[in-house]
């Protein structure tokens, strides 16, 4: 009888298992393998053993992309968790039309990033773009964005902070969750605002604080879209990320073999530094009614 | 001080207000930025001091008509492959998502947690580290080059719709399960009688969610597909730009407000469960 009921919730799921087995852990195990091969598709793949490997750990282009999304990720993902629950906390404030905000605000969000990016290319132009027009309105003469490293990393840094709105949603769902009383306990003792929100929301929201932590850095560990569509990548390799690497190592070179070690270090890394999120985040979020 | 419960008093409104206005309107200004470019003629949006006013309707219906229009770059073909693969693809996330959240909601049996918790993980997996491999695979089976890696992975569920299907069925009462089985009725019957109906909001979500990935994907197809008849919006838009030094930028947001209107009007028409569906992927599992 139990047996048989494993067969069945097997039954079910199998849509999933088979997917699972065909398009997660297939590839994976390839990507495995052929990260120790040298293979260009023409030829049958040969094995190198670690060559692979100890290339990368002398390549220069390995070098700045690993530099390039480090940086990438330790700007923007603070700078996201700030303005997304800046922007739930706002949000959540009772107003009229809060339906409106919240669609307007979300909007951008929905949009596909390579037309977000195609239209933040267009507002980045130094000649044209309605970003240097603005800041010159307020008397600020607008650098030109694309032309050094640091300013395309920051174009494409604070294009990120239209795309808030997922997070900033889920932030929203957690709020409601705050326990009125709580707040408004503190209130009467005199708390101000900002102690309130310091002190009694943030650390009621923690759990959910994490969880948007860890999802955000997976997306940003794989950028892609938006550099190959505003930057190219340049100047000099300045916003060349991962991920591009990864695609010109298999479709511009193709050297397979090589992009699959890629690949596979990049897997690695993100794995670990999400388990590290996880086991240094636990130690300061509080959970109501104990751990989940 | 403001009393708990009371109302804000009203600076503190007037603030709010303000802020959200301003938010809102930052939060807009790209999309406004890219309609009001699209129906300028080029001399006005290639001027630094265009301004930001949209042009007549004849340089706006000559705009789209350039886009449509173009020698090079199929839009219209491009829209229906869009559509087509998004379909077939929407069609089997949510078919099989529907199944196997059924299993990891309402059958009892060993190995489910251990199993959900695998599923919930391979969400982690990004895309380029498989892409590599995958193209090998789909190479292998002569998928390349055809509109089949982008959507038969689809009938297979995605991890991301299981979880939120399940998360949905688990809040369905028990009871009526228990009823039906009393009726005589085994799981599938159960499934198709109850679950089904009572979850269509929930996969209108999915289906809605999934189709805006399949729409705005731009990876995926640039890694499988290989000749232009066959390309998506998303690449085509990417074509279209590229070769910018030929093609004015209100031309470039004509095409580019081509392929955002679909999705924003679906968002719109669909906001409120489309943004519960996303507020729920937040909550534990």
């Amino acid at each position: 009888m139990k047996r048989f009921r494993t067969l069945t919730g097997l039954a079910w799921i199998s849509p999933w298992l088979l997917g699972f087995a065909c398009f997660t852990m297939l590839p994976l195990a390839m990507g495995m393998w052929y990260s120790f091969t040298d293979w260009t598709l023409l030829e049958p793949a040969i094995p190198i053993g670690m060559d692979n490997y100890q290339r990368l750990l002398g390549d220069e282009v390995v070098h700045i992309a690993t530099w390039n999304t480090l940086l990438y990720l330790v700007i923007s993902i603070p700078l996201l968790t700030v303005a997304s629950i800046a922007m739930a906390v706002l949000l959540s404030k009772p107003a009229r039309f809060q339906a409106f905000w919240r669609v307007a605000v979300f909007a951008p969000s929905v949009l596909p990033l390579v037309a977000l990016a195609t239209i933040f290319k267009l507002m980045y132009d130094a000649e044209l773009g309605a970003m240097n027009k603005g800041l010159s309105y307020v008397g600020i003469d607008g650098p030109n964005w694309f032309g050094t490293e640091a300013w395309a990393m920051t174009a494409i840094i604070l294009m990120n902070l239209w795309v808030v709105g997922p997070a900033m949603v889920i932030y929203l769902a957690a709020l409601r969750d705050v326990p009125r009383d709580l707040n408004e306990a503190a209130s009467l003792d005199g708390v101000s605002w900002w102690g309130r929100l310091v002190n009694v929301t943030l650390p009621m929201i923690s759990p959910v604080i994490l969880f948007n932590v860890i999802i955000g850095f997976i997306n940003a560990a794989q950028v892609f879209v938006v550099p190959y569509i505003m930057t190219g990548g340049g100047p000099n390799r300045g916003t060349y990320f991962w991920s591009m690497y990864v695609y010109d190592a298999a479709f511009k070179y193709g050297d397979m073999g090589y992009a699959s070690t890629l690949g596979v270090v990049q897997f690695a890394a993100i794995l670990l530094l999400t388990l590290g999120l996880l086991l240094v985040g636990r130690r300061y979020v509080y959970y109501r009614g104990g751990m989940t | 001080m403001i009393e708990p419960g009371m109302k804000p008093n009203g600076p503190a409104r007037m603030v709010t207000w303000l802020l959200l206005a301003l938010c809102a309107a930052i939060a807009l200004f790209p999309v406004l930025y890219m309609a009001i470019l699209s129906m300028q003629p080029a001399a006005q949006a290639m001027n630094a001091d265009g301004g930001l006013v949209p042009g007549s309707l004849a340089d706006t219906a000559a705009n789209y008509s350039a886009v449509v229009n173009d020698d090079a770059i199929n839009f219209p073909l491009y829209f229906r492959n869009t559509l087509l693969i998004a379909m077939l693809a929407v069609a089997g996330v949510v078919c099989s998502s529907a199944i196997a959240a059924y299993g990891f909601a309402r059958v009892r049996w060993r190995g489910r947690q251990p199993l959900f918790i695998v599923m919930l993980a391979t969400m982690m997996v990004p895309f380029p580290v498989v892409m590599v491999p995958l193209f090998v695979l789909f190479r292998e089976l002569d998928w390349i080059g055809t509109f089949l890696p982008l959507w038969v992975p689809a009938w297979f569920g995605s991890a991301f719709s299981i979880f939120l299907l399940r998360q949905f069925y688990m809040t369905i009462p028990r009871e009526l399960d228990d009823a039906a089985r009393i009726d005589g009725c085994g799981h599938v019957g159960i499934f198709l009688r109850i679950i089904l109906p009572l979850s269509l909001p929930a996969l209108l979500v999915v289906g809605l969610l999934h189709f805006m990935y399949v729409w705005n994907d731009f990876l995926g197809p640039l890694v499988f597909l290989t000749h232009r008849d066959q390309y998506t919006l998303a690449l085509g838009l990417e074509l279209y730009m590229s070769r910018l030094g030929t093609t004015p930028w209100n031309l470039v947001m004509a095409a580019s407000t081509i392929m955002v209107a679909p999705v924003l009007l679906l968002f719109l028409f669909a906001q409120r469960s489309f943004l519960e569906g996303i507020s729920t992927t937040g909550l534990k599992g």
